[in-house]
């Protein structure tokens, strides 16, 4: 559906994004994420046929976006980072100049109209001018501006942005019934946005495509990159008298491939640790706490949070034993 | 052409949801009737219809400039200001189509609001001995002239998202061609023949309010009309691209 080659962009002397190459399937839901500046807009945009690129191309169901760029119009829609409204028009009545102006054919005008309506729910609204709605709702007009000529390409710019947790829940939702009929691409810095609703993640950094693939896939390459970080839980009963927790937490960071450990919550006889290590120390940190007296109820790894993911693809953390020295 | 149409519509929508249609009109009549009444009518000295009528052109062809400035200013600009501008951009559109359909709405509201003062001619033509040649002409080129001023505003509304500074550039534009006449006193061949020839209201406005239609001043307006269109066209593909 969107093959992306050598994508480069440049504003003045600025570099906005850099050689990005990704291809998206026919179908896909892609989540492009990034820091705020890292290059989403300016890469959706140039997708959404409103810029140039500077050099590189991009091809939108075969057709060529420098030579096609009104062909393409027809087949994708575009939610930017504000949603184009036009305040003084009812819901419905923006909805029908939209539709027309994407030339859908009269005789599907109301249909289309009306199913963009319900699918975002909007019905309720649709008398009511533009400049009434709540934020909520102004970004679910958006989204159905974008979808009203059933566009077989469906490109959002950060579609949750200034959401309460329940509107995103609802947003979160409606991404979800779109992705049957659609191909997405939604930006994000919202990491669990992205890998609640995408099959795929596209990861952005200062201009550069950091990672591709699916959420696991990224953690098993953050993981086989040398940064196989994770995160132990400790249950412990204390055996003798006194606080245990601060011996407890001495014992734990004396392991090899501990990097830190914090006392999480400490009820009585009862203490739990978090313990980040490099590798799986499970054996030794068991061994450890039971050699020094301490009573193991539980002991966990888990793998690193999106956000820690996220974290090692901006900002890759230095090699062992620190970083080089020239 | 569909396209066209479709901005045409919802920009003749939005003149008469807005204040800002209201308000012009509302302003526009007031001055124009006040003038009138003061010079038109409250001369004491005794003059012929015609000259009451060649004068209510005179004025009106100033409140129609300005009309046309205020018009105007905010369809472009406003479109980038409140981002709806990536809509269009964003639809099979062509840029011309979004101006065309732009200064077309703009041009039916002023038209409009032109007609809504046929009521003083009205009232010199029960009371005097007009033509309906000198009221036709007359009229033609209040229009032609406020084609040109929603032109240049339209240019200048491309220029900015501000649609104060819209108006100022669009203003600035205004009065060189209008005082133009004044370069070419102080110029010498050809080049004060220039200036005379881009003199909007002084060379090209004033036969129309004698009943004089000259095929040049016509022209005149029409190519700066067309002029101006296209320039914002470029200006539109340009931010189009830059931005």
């Amino acid at each position: 559906m969107i093959e992306v080659e050598g994508l480069t962009k440049y504003y003045g002397g600025k570099r906005a994004i850099h050689d990005l190459n990704f291809r998206i399937e026919k179908g896909e839901v892609v989540g492009f994420l990034g820091l705020n500046g890292a290059g989403k807009t300016t890469t959706l945009r140039i997708l959404a046929c409103l810029i140039l690129p500077s050099s590189g191309s991009v091809r939108i169901d075969g057709l060529e976006a420098g030579e096609s760029a009104h062909e393409i119009r027809k087949l994708l829609g575009f939610l930017p980072d504000t949603p184009p409204l036009y305040d003084e028009m009812a819901v419905g009545d923006y909805l029908r100049f939209v539709a027309e102006l994407k030339d859908v054919a009269p005789r599907d005008v109301s249909r289309r109209v009306g199913e963009a309506l319900e699918l975002c729910g909007l019905t309720e609204v649709r008398l009511d001018p533009i400049s009434t709605l709540s934020h909520g709702y102004r970004q679910r007009a958006g989204i159905a501006q974008a979808i009203v000529h059933k566009p077989s390409l469906l490109i959002l710019d950060e579609p949750t942005s200034g959401l309460d947790p329940v509107q995103i829940g609802e947003m979160r939702e409606l991404i979800r019934r779109l992705a049957g009929d659609h191909t997405i691409l939604l930006s994000s810095h919202i990491l669990t946005e992205i890998s609640q609703t995408c099959d795929r993640l596209l990861v952005i950094h200062e201009g550069l495509i950091t990672a591709d693939g699916t959420e696991e896939a990224i953690r098993k390459r953050v993981a086989s990159a040398g940064s196989d970080e994770g995160i132990i839980e400790v249950e412990l009963e204390a055996t003798g008298s006194g606080d245990p927790g601060p011996a407890a937490k001495a014992q734990c960071e004396k392991v090899t491939g501990v990097l830190a450990a914090r006392i999480v919550r400490s009820e009585g006889r009862r203490i739990s640790l978090e313990i980040e290590a490099i590798g799986d120390q499970r054996a030794a940190l068991a061994r450890t706490l039971v050699e020094s007296g301490h009573g193991l109820l539980r002991l966990d790894r888990r793998s690193l949070a999106l956000e820690s993911i996220f974290q090692r693809l901006v900002h890759p953390a230095p090699p062992p034993g620190g970083p080089i020295s020239a | 052409m569909k396209p066209v149409w479709l901005i045409y519509r919802r920009e003749m929508g939005a003149y008469l949801r807005s204040p800002l249609g209201y308000i012009v009109i509302a302003v526009v009549l007031l001055i124009d009737g006040l003038l009138f009444n003061a010079f038109a009518l409250g001369s004491d000295t005794a003059r012929k219809s015609s000259e009451v009528l060649k004068q209510f052109f005179y004025f009106s062809s100033g409140t129609t400039m300005v009309a046309s400035l205020f018009l105007s200013m905010r369809l472009l600009a406003e479109e980038r200001s409140q981002g709806t501008l990536n809509l269009l951009f964003g639809s099979p559109v062509r840029d011309y189509q979004i101006v065309l359909g732009k200064y077309l709405s703009a041009l039916t509201f002023l038209g409009g609001l032109t007609l809504l003062t046929m009521y003083m001619p009205a009232l010199i033509l029960v009371h005097g001995k007009i033509t309906f040649g000198q009221i036709a002409a007359g009229y033609l080129g209040l229009l032609l002239l406020g084609s040109a001023g929603l032109a240049i505003g339209i240019f200048g509304s491309a220029l900015t998202k501000s649609q104060l500074v819209a108006i100022i550039i669009s203003a600035a534009i205004l009065v060189g061609l209008i005082l133009s006449w004044l370069l070419a006193l102080i110029t010498d061949r050809p080049i004060n023949e220039l200036f005379t020839w881009l003199s909007i209201h002084n060379k090209h406005f004033q036969p129309f309010m004698t009943g004089l239609i000259n095929t040049q001043d016509v022209v005149f307006y029409g190519s700066l009309t067309y002029f101006f269109l296209f320039l914002a066209t470029r200006v539109l593909e340009a931010r189009r691209w830059s931005d």
